[in-house]
């Protein structure tokens, strides 16, 4: 067999397993099998990446040939994102062990089994070729989504559950409007007949309005500003290991859908000048990079304040993708990778935290930093990452981002990513002075370092920030040559 | 609502047809509109019915919690693997040409693979909404007992 046979098994290997590890007993044997499954998928989706780099693969199902039948179509940009997803729960699971046994003593089999679910989902967004190939794995994801989210210990991730649901709800039928108009205008389903078909139809009323639909469904799903309300309570209340995989993927493959509509389906040309999508998406992302620091800064649970940062740090991507360049959208594709590498670690340390403190209140914390070290240690350096400190990967996205200002001539936009980056000092720095510059309460309870089994899947992350910050041939490599593929023109020789 | 006769006759008179109806769609659903997802609800409507009249107690003798969802879990796994026993054979994902070495037609051995498809979604539908009925209608107190018995395990 060749790649090519393989390429289904990346979304399959997670569904099929879901299906033996919800009958699995026990506390191991679900999190063994859930994590072979993940780096199975992520094998191969590593091994997908350099293939699809400049050329497109493409698998029919059921050998029915495209467009009557589903296929998925494998280019550099969604072969690099699906390599994230999967890539992001196979180093997220060797680090669940620990916190979901704490969180989730019973019935894990069911946990791990919606688990798998919700990352065949999230793949199965990423390489389908079929518009409504890709509602339905967006229906899959987002509703073992809410369930898994739902399992959190605090009482309020019911309701914070529940929202998401509504307002996910909302999202993906707003999604399923928007290619209902598209299909009754091409009669076709399959996103590169529906891209060769439209422009024949593409002044008309339903069109505009399939676009407008889609977008927004999206951008409830991305959690673009006024879209947001969803994701910090959803963050919050969730089982810590759900937070640390959800900021590394889910709004991130909204976000890739999202430019696949805009680029592949319609193209730049349309999509850009008949509709004023990119002074849109330029407000909105700025709003969402202001709005979402700014809450960050005023936060008392260290969780919610990371999941407001997350509202900022997606205004950063959208705003990569308002420049329409090259350039914007390589750097776009860049924070996405490294966003979700920092968050991911991020959330991870907050994690070890929640593990032996009970409380997640900065004011709580104070003086920890001495107790627990090498967690409060990965999660400054972390924080650095999501700053945008030199060596970091934080600093290769938001260089990117600052050149393709540059090239725009949009002199005030660097101005206000250097203003957000310093709100993000602030943000992080309000931790760091809680763990390490202030005393530890007289009679609090004394904290344990948190278990090596948390410890080293964290640094590993940490690792990977600063190892992405300094060698950036895959990651810029890849973002460029997935701009390349949504823009189908080549970039050239990018700095 | 066991006491009352009018409700138990006319129960126990539509139950089979109801299943029976239900097992007419499954198997014709590939020459006629139904399938397994249509007729995977009228089974579970039918298995409701019977709970509804007869008690939950009684619904949960004939099929066992337990079974509902080792059920649930098999009938993903039968669509899954149908297609990666394509994919042994040397085709395609779900490409049920593949089973042609098993058959005299190319047709029956599309036949095959689509029934046996649609039984595995049958068998899931059926089995998770009559799962989703038995959460909704259990009491709290009867839900502490289930949540024992597991852990017991």
């Amino acid at each position: 067999m060749n790649l090519l046979e393989w390429l289904p098994f990346i979304v399959l290997i997670p569904l099929i397993s879901s299906g033996i590890v919800a009958c699995l007993p026990g506390r191991f044997w679900p999190w063994a099998f859930t994590l072979l499954a993940a780096l199975a998928s992520a094998v191969i989706a590593a091994l997908v990446l350099p293939e699809a780099m400049g050329s497109e693969l493409s698998y029919p199902f059921g050998n029915w040939q495209p467009p009557i039948g589903i296929e998925y179509r494998v280019d550099a940009a969604n072969a690099f994102v699906a390599l994230l997803v999967a890539g992001m729960a196979a180093l997220a699971l060797p680090w669940a062990k620990a916190s979901v046994d704490q969180e989730i003593p019973e019935r894990q089999g069911a946990f791990y089994a919606l688990f798998l679910m919700a990352l065949a989902g999230l793949l199965g967004i990423t390489l389908s070729g079929d518009a409504f190939n890709i509602f339905v794995f967006l229906e899959i994801s987002s509703l073992a989504t809410y369930a898994i989210i739902a399992h959190g210990r605090d009482r309020r991730a019911l309701l914070a559950a529940f929202r998401y649901l509504i307002m996910g709800t909302v999202g993906a039928t707003f999604l399923l409007i928007g290619i209902a108009f598209l299909y009754m205008m091409t009669g076709t389903l399959n996103l590169a007949d529906m891209a060769e078909r439209l422009p024949e139809v593409s002044d008309t009323r339903a069109v505009r309005a399939g676009l407008a639909f889609i977008i927004v469904g999206l951008g409830l799903k991305l959690a673009l500003l006024p879209l947001h309300l969803w994701l910090p309570n959803a963050y919050t209340y969730a089982p810590h290991f759900v937070t640390v995989f959800l900021a590394g993927t889910a709004t991130k493959v909204a976000l890739y859908v999202m430019l696949r509509f805009i680029f592949t389906v319609f193209s730049p040309d349309y999509s850009f000048v008949v509709l004023p999508l990119s002074s849109v998406l330029m407000v909105l992302a700025v709003a969402g990079m202001f709005a979402g620091s700014w809450v960050a800064m005023f936060q008392d649970n260290i969780k919610r304040m990371l999941a407001y940062s997350s509202v900022a740090q997606v205004g950063y991507m959208v705003l990569g993708v308002s420049l329409v360049s090259a350039i914007g959208l390589t750097a776009a594709f860049l924070h996405l990778f490294n966003h979700a590498l920092m968050k991911t670690a991020l959330f991870m340390a907050v994690g070890c935290l929640a593990y032996r403190a009970g409380s997640l209140k900065i004011q709580s914390l104070q003086g920890c930093g001495r107790e627990m070290p090498w967690t409060m240690t990965a999660f400054a350096l972390a924080g650095l990452s999501i700053i945008g400190v030199p060596t970091t990967a934080g600093f290769i996205s938001k260089w990117y981002l600052i050149l393709a200002a540059v090239e725009a001539q949009s002199w005030w936009l660097v101005g206000l990513i250097v203003i957000t980056s310093m709100m993000a000092v602030y943000y992080i720095w309000r931790v760091i002075e809680a763990a390490w510059m202030t005393e530890r309460p007289e009679g609090a309870t004394r904290l344990k370092e948190a278990p090596l089994s948390l410890l080293i899947p964290t640094w590993v992350l940490v690792a990977l920030n600063f190892y992405f910050g300094i060698d950036t041939r895959l990651t810029v490599g890849a973002s460029s040559a997935a701009a390349e593929a949504l823009l189908g023109v080549p970039t050239g020789g990018l700095p | 609502m066991t006491d009352n006769g009018i409700l138990r006759i006319i129960a126990r008179f539509l139950i089979p047809f109801i299943m029976l109806f239900g097992l007419y769609i499954q198997f014709h659903g590939e020459y006629s509109p139904g399938g397994g997802f249509q007729a995977g609800i009228v089974v579970a409507a039918g298995w409701i019915l019977f709970a509804l009249i007869y008690g939950l107690k009684a619904g949960l003798e004939v099929i066992p919690e337990k079974a509902m969802y080792w059920l649930a879990a098999a009938g993903a796994l039968i669509y899954a693997l149908t297609g990666v026993a394509s994919v042994l054979l040397g085709g395609r994902y779900l490409d049920f040409y593949a089973f042609e070495a098993f058959f005299n037609t190319p047709q029956a051995a599309q036949q095959f693979g689509i029934i046996t498809v649609e039984f595995g979604v049958g068998l899931t539908v059926a089995t998770v909404v009559m799962l989703i009925y038995t959460f909704f209608v259990r009491r709290k107190s009867e839900w502490d007992e289930v949540m024992r018995g597991s852990d017991a395990e």
